[in-house]
């Protein structure tokens, strides 16, 4: 039998406004509601409450528990919440892991989780022997050491970074059926903590004529990138810590280059050269990975941004529905040109939207996580988000990017490849009558 | 503190404006030589800044090739399951927007080529190749192009002259981002 409180949240969800197609709930639904509306919503099992079981104590609130560790992990129970990995017996090769979006919640990557692109392996570098160079065209050629930038003002900020390639399966001409994770993955959200580029620049004194700085990294292939000095005495930050920590290897430890909002090949990790010159490198990664191909046969050079993108994590593929009822809607939203400014989600395939509430506050250039109170009926459903940001851009339908940037010929078959880069429109998830979720084109 | 010393701080603040932030920063970084970066500096700019010396040409470069790269690449760099794609050829690019990029179709300078045989090749032994390795390599990888011949000599005053087919064949997405 049901609880009175139980009940009392049940009659309330029931009264909540339709705003939109498909049980699309008002956002005053999470003012109302309160933490007996909070309780009937979280999760995927809670829409039809059976009576509970009689309270008992269980075996681990019997005896001593384990020791406190020196470094927390995960409890074990969470063994499934890990990256996936594309190379994971390390051959010549690159290898990738992927963040697993649809397992996570909030605005910030675990750094056991950050998304890892790796072109020659983790270099395993001593900071005390690590040195950042800056040179080129500038009054001093200066050396820097990770104990001498320790001792500069510092600064924290979110930033999310993604790689270009990622959501790169959704130019596949069908919708392949993958996870957020394999989708999506290649994104990921810190706070990082470093010192502001333009300070050393400063300090080193450049040269006008400097219209570039070559950022280099001290991996196998000292993986090269162009990066403006508009950007560089912008924002470009120094990173050095990440989430409190120092950086993780993957994540280009003793130091990296962070570049708000830009693709994630140029945040150069393992950072040791910055080279200030009138023209860019025209390295491998900008001339021929990191320009992408157009239907007509151009291809786009110094693409930069990462614009406006969002998806849902919940409810996503590999999750499933556990019968009607109330849900909530939750997903992630972002732009490398600042302020996600609204978030709308539809569940009929993109007919009538309402607008989700974004967990505040919101940074620039970071995770927004957005959230809609959902009622599902039982029938077919299309979830969708759809994002804009503060200067205006709106992330564009499938159909409005294919008709600009195109989609493969044949079905995508390999998650794990990169038929084009750049890919930022809606995802959709396909709901059916028996509460599997499926990626759809909508 | 007097009154007047406190005007005169306040003013003095305002004439050093923006070098006052840049003094309160320690100021650690160590002078070195351009000389002393020197085994860092290899970046190859599109206009053959950076080249080193030597040259050599496909023919060379077959030998090379057949060491130093063709374990990975495959015989004549047809690609092996270590490293499928071809180092050649490539369907033009209007074939489709997940059409591979080889240095034939897609490249837009020859210094691309040099610059990261230079860096990354081979694999696993970065940056051990001779400079007279790398040209006789990058002629080799662009006689397979078709876009040099068998014995012409790349060095650093021929290599950025090499034409590269796509060179015209790219569109700046951000300009006002540069």
């Amino acid at each position: 039998m049901e609880t009175t409180p139980n009940i009392r949240a049940r009659q309330e969800l029931e009264r909540l406004e339709v705003i939109a197609g498909n049980g699309l709930l008002g956002r005053r639904a999470f003012l109302r509601g309160g933490a007996a509306f909070a309780a009937a919503v979280t999760g995927y099992t809670v829409a039809r409450s059976a009576a509970a079981e009689p309270l008992k104590d269980d075996p681990w609130s019997l005896g001593m528990g384990a020791v406190t560790p020196p470094l927390q992990t995960p409890s074990r129970f969470e063994k499934h919440v890990v990256r996936t990995l594309s190379n994971p017996n390390n051959e010549l090769r690159n290898s990738h892991a992927r963040t697993p979006h649809h397992l996570l919640n909030g605005t910030i990557t675990p750094n056991s989780m950050h998304f890892s692109i790796n072109h020659s392996g983790l270099p395993d570098i001593d900071p005390e022997k690590h040195r950042l160079v800056i040179h080129g065209l500038v009054r001093q050629p200066l050396v820097f050491t990770v104990e001498s930038l320790s001792r500069y003002p510092m600064e924290s900020r979110m930033a999310f970074v993604e790689c270009s390639g990622n959501s790169a399966p959704m130019f596949s001409n069908q919708p392949v059926q993958a996870t957020a994770q394999a989708l999506h993955g290649l994104v990921s959200c810190s706070e990082w903590t470093g010192v502001r580029l333009s300070t050393l620049l400063d300090e080193a004194g450049f040269d006008p004529k400097a219209k570039w700085v070559i950022a280099e990294g001290g991996d196998a292939l000292a993986l090269h990138r162009s990066v403006p000095m508009k950007k560089a005495l912008d924002d470009a930050m120094i990173g050095l810590y990440q989430n409190g920590e120092r950086l993780m290897p993957g994540n280009g430890y003793p130091m990296r280059l962070l570049l708000p909002g830009y693709q994630g090949n140029m945040n150069v990790k393992f950072l040791r050269r910055l080279k200030l010159t009138e023209g860019p490198a025209m390295s491998y990664y900008e001339g021929k990975i990191y320009s992408q191909l157009l239907p007509d046969g151009k291809a786009y050079r110094f693409h930069f941004l990462q614009e406006v993108k969002s998806f849902i994590t919940h409810p996503s593929f590999g999750l499933k529905m556990n019968g009607p009822g109330y849900y909530e809607i939750s997903g992630i939203a972002y732009s490398g040109n600042g302020r996600i400014s609204r978030v709308m989600v539809s569940a009929d395939g993109g007919k009538t939207w309402a607008q989700a509430a974004l967990q505040e506050p919101v940074h620039s250039k970071a995770f927004a996580r957005f959230r809609a109170p959902w009622r599902w009926n039982g029938g077919p459903a299309v979830l969708q988000s759809r994002a804009w940001d503060e200067a205006g851009n709106a992330q564009p339908t499938r159909a409005e990017f294919v008709a600009v940037r195109g989609e493969t010929k044949k079905p995508v078959t390999n998650l794990l490849a990169f038929p084009n880069q750049h890919y930022n429109s809606i995802t959709s998830w396909g709901i059916g009558s028996d509460g599997e979720i499926k990626h759809v084109y909508a | 503190m007097s009154t007047l010393k406190l005007v005169l701080a306040f003013v003095l603040a305002l004439v050093l404006g923006s070098g006052a932030a840049l003094a309160q920063t320690p100021r650690l970084g160590q002078p070195i030589s351009e000389a002393d970066i020197k085994a860092w500096d290899i970046a190859v700019m599109p206009d053959g800044t950076g080249l080193p010396p030597g040259s050599g040409t496909a023919v060379q470069g077959a030998r090379v090739f057949a060491e130093k790269c063709s374990a990975c690449h495959g015989e004549g760099g047809k690609g092996s399951p270590l490293a499928p794609a071809p180092l050649f050829g490539g369907a033009p690019l209007t074939s489709g927007i997940e059409t591979p990029k080889t240095i034939g179709n897609f490249f837009g300078y020859s210094t691309i080529v040099f610059d990261f045989v230079r860096r990354a090749m081979p694999f696993s032994q970065p940056r051990t190749l001779t400079g007279d390795e790398v040209y006789a390599a990058t002629a080799y990888l662009l006689w397979l192009n078709k876009i040099i011949g068998e014995n012409d000599v790349m060095d650093a005053r021929t290599l950025p002259q090499v034409k590269m087919p796509n060179r015209d064949g790219f569109i700046i997405r951000f300009p006002d981002k540069i």
